[in-house]
């Protein structure tokens, strides 16, 4: 057992830009569940959302429909910064379109849109078509996006480490940029919720038409919520694919929304700290249980009819399964959640 | 000794300022009414729950609404706030028809109401209920609200507004508990003073007394007074009598959702009309429906 080797990498996982997306997209889902009450199980969409725009902009720009010279902005890439700001308005897009028909109604009903909406999304991405029309690589999905950020990375090229384990420059790029975005969504999020607009969300999670009687415009400030969140969200998947170079259908699979989730309920929901803890959490178990179990196996140090080399990966998801369940019986409040307000939840 | 009689100013039942000398009929007009409702009617199915042909609320004075059981009183309420939506019907609030009416532009525009079952923000502590309920924060708009010098003065007055009500209903000791944590009078009290901070000029209050200890019931009775004391209307929903006869100015009568009687206080229980429609539902005027 390389000991060294599995601390370092476990840690390295802790810190990667995986981790990065889902603190990310966790990030997004605190304003929507943690702050404002709002069932989003479609963050995967926004993910999408957010990584294909940036990929197909950066990387081949929209093609031209017709025949002959494209007019700009058409037929030629953007550059990356053009790109990411476009992010933003494409999630607004998405958010609206959600949110328009469902936030006027029970709580309920976005949760099942946003369902059908990630899945819808993956879908039409995987489709040959709109890969005619758009780009959007069908469902190899898309790379040689990340052209223009290499461009920009001062350590393209070289080596890193992570005492026993090795990095190159992008990922050290993307992991100080990653971090550095989420450090911007928390500060952005801890100014907005001690404000008097955070009050008004809190108090739309509580109750609201409470909120309503009091003059507040619930359905604007949802909406708001959603879109700032959604946005957030679509940052996570414009980290992915940078990050790993690669935008592909598959990436924004349920799993996605649910990792998200599960890291958000590990670190407390309602807390500007929750996902990041929650996010390092949840990525230690991981990184830890993948590299651990994978020496195991490789070393036969079980035997390998409990467990092999194949089927190790399925074995760690287990463990963060029986952690989640840990924790919601021993502290449902999450890690960082205050258990004196966990006490009203009773309605 | 002196045959001398001093001269009565009212009629035993009578109604005492703006409203004296009004006729105690359904419907009938008043001096300066601040809401006026025409023609409104609510069905849930087969089942009518308000069909209210005319009523005005004086400006200025304490109505109290009574009725049995399943009258149509909370469902007029959530009417004429907004929260429900009439099948036919139109109202008007200080002299202004109302057309678009979602419940929170009617908050803006003077009309706060509470609820039957109290909508205290449990996880939010009894001064962010307060300073929740005052209107036009610059801070609540979502770039101002990421800069705090833009709403800081404003927070400090909103602030010193919300403590000197928690003080007049004695919930100053409170002031950073979890409202949660407040027992269910004391929530009574807190949505009465959250709905003060939004400085409306009508206060509906649905059963504002149910549940509420007796000793807090008086404290409650005071503070509704000194809201007409400060020259704010009031609407309250109540089922005591003794409640009804000791601080209302003017009584509207619901059964089946329509009003039944309209008059002073001293006048409702003389009312056959109102006998009928209690001893048809309760058998005693004095029993009041717990929901
Ligand atoms: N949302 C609803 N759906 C169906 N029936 C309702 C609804 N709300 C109220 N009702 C019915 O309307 C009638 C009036 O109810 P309500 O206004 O609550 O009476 P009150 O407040 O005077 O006791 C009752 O018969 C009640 O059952
Ligand atoms: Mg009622």
């Amino acid at each position: 057992m390389n000991w060294p080797l599995i601390i370092s990498n476990t840690l390295f996982t802790a810190i990667s830009i995986q981790a990065i997306a889902y603190v990310l997209a966790a990030i997004g889902l605190n304003m929507h569940f943690g702050f404002t009450g709002l069932l989003n199980f479609g963050q995967a969409a926004f993910g999408a959302v957010g990584a294909y725009t940036f990929a197909v902009l950066a990387g081949q720009g929209i093609p031209w429909p017709a025949s002959g010279e494209p007019p700009w902005p058409f037929g030629q890439p953007w550059p990356w910064w053009a790109a990411a700001l476009a992010v933003i308005p494409a999630a607004m897009v998405l958010a609206l379109l959600l949110g328009i028909p469902t936030l006027r109604l029970r709580a309920d009903y976005l949760a099942i849109v946003t369902i059908a909406a990630a899945e819808i999304i993956r879908q039409a991405l995987i489709a040959p078509k709109l890969d005619e029309r758009f780009g959007t690589g069908g469902a190899d999905g898309l790379q040689g996006f990340t052209g223009g950020i290499e461009k920009i990375n001062p350590w393209n090229g070289r080596t890193f480490y992570l005492w026993k384990q090795p990095f190159d420059g992008h990922q050290a790029f993307m992991i100080v940029a990653g971090w550095s975005l989420v450090a911007l969504c928390s500060v952005g999020m801890w100014l907005l919720m001690r404000s008097p607009w955070g009050r008004v969300l809190k108090s739309i999670r509580e109750d609201e038409d409470a909120a309503r009687s009091l003059g507040k415009n619930v359905f604007a400030y949802k909406m708001q919520s959603l879109i700032i969140g959604g946005v957030i969200g679509a940052f996570a998947g414009v980290v992915f694919a940078v990050g790993g170079r690669a935008a592909a259908p598959n990436d924004y699979a349920t799993a996605f929304t649910f990792f998200a989730w599960t890291v958000l309920i590990l670190g407390g929901a309602g807390r500007i700290k929750g996902p990041i803890v929650g996010g390092l959490i949840f990525w230690l178990i991981i990184g830890f249980t993948e590299v651990f179990l994978s020496q195991v196996t490789r070393n036969k140090v079980v035997p390998t009819w409990l467990v092999n080399e194949n089927n190790f990966g399925l074995l760690r998801f287990m463990f963060v399964g029986l952690g989640l369940a840990t924790l919601v019986v021993f502290r449902p409040q999450g890690i960082f959640g205050d258990r004196r307000e966990q006490a009203f939840d009773v309605r | 000794m002196s045959a001398e009689t001093i001269p009565v100013p009212q009629p035993a039942d009578g109604a005492a300022g703006p409203l004296a000398g009004i006729a105690h009929e359904p419907g009938v007009a008043k001096p300066d009414p601040l809401l006026v409702v025409d023609g409104m009617r609510r069905a849930f199915g087969g089942l009518v729950a308000v069909d209210v042909a005319h009523v005005e609320f004086q400006r200025g004075c304490i109505t109290g609404l009574i009725g049995p059981n399943g009258a149509g009183k909370t469902t007029f309420f959530n009417l004429i706030t907004g929260f429900d939506t009439p099948d036919a019907g139109t109202w008007s609030f200080d002299g202004k028809p109302i057309r678009k009416a979602s419940p929170y532009r009617l908050a803006r525009s003077g009309m706060v109401r509470t609820f039957q079952l109290t909508k205290s923000l449990t996880r939010l502590s009894v001064l962010e209920n307060m300073k929740l309920g005052a209107l036009d924060q610059r801070g609540e708009s979502v770039f101002a609200g990421l800069l705090k010098p833009l709403w800081r003065d404003q927070e400090r007055e909103i602030e010193q507004r919300a403590d000197d009500l928690l003080q007049r209903f004695k919930l100053d000791h409170m002031r950073e508990e979890f409202a949660g944590n407040l027992s269910g009078g004391q929530r009574k009290l807190l949505e009465m003073a959250r709905a003060l901070m939004a400085d409306p000029k009508l206060i509906m209050l649905d059963e504002p007394m149910a549940g509420v200890n007796p000793a807090l019931t008086q404290s409650l009775l005071g503070h509704v007074k000194e809201l007409r004391a400060e020259g704010r209307t009031v609407i309250f929903v109540e089922h005591d009598m003794d409640v009804v006869n000791d601080i209302s100015d003017w009584v509207v009568v619901m059964a089946e959702g329509r009003v039944l009687a309209e008059g002073p206080p001293a006048s409702i229980g003389a009312n056959p009309a109102v006998i009928d429609a209690y001893l048809g539902a309760h058998h005693d005027l004095d029993l009041g429906d717990e929901q």
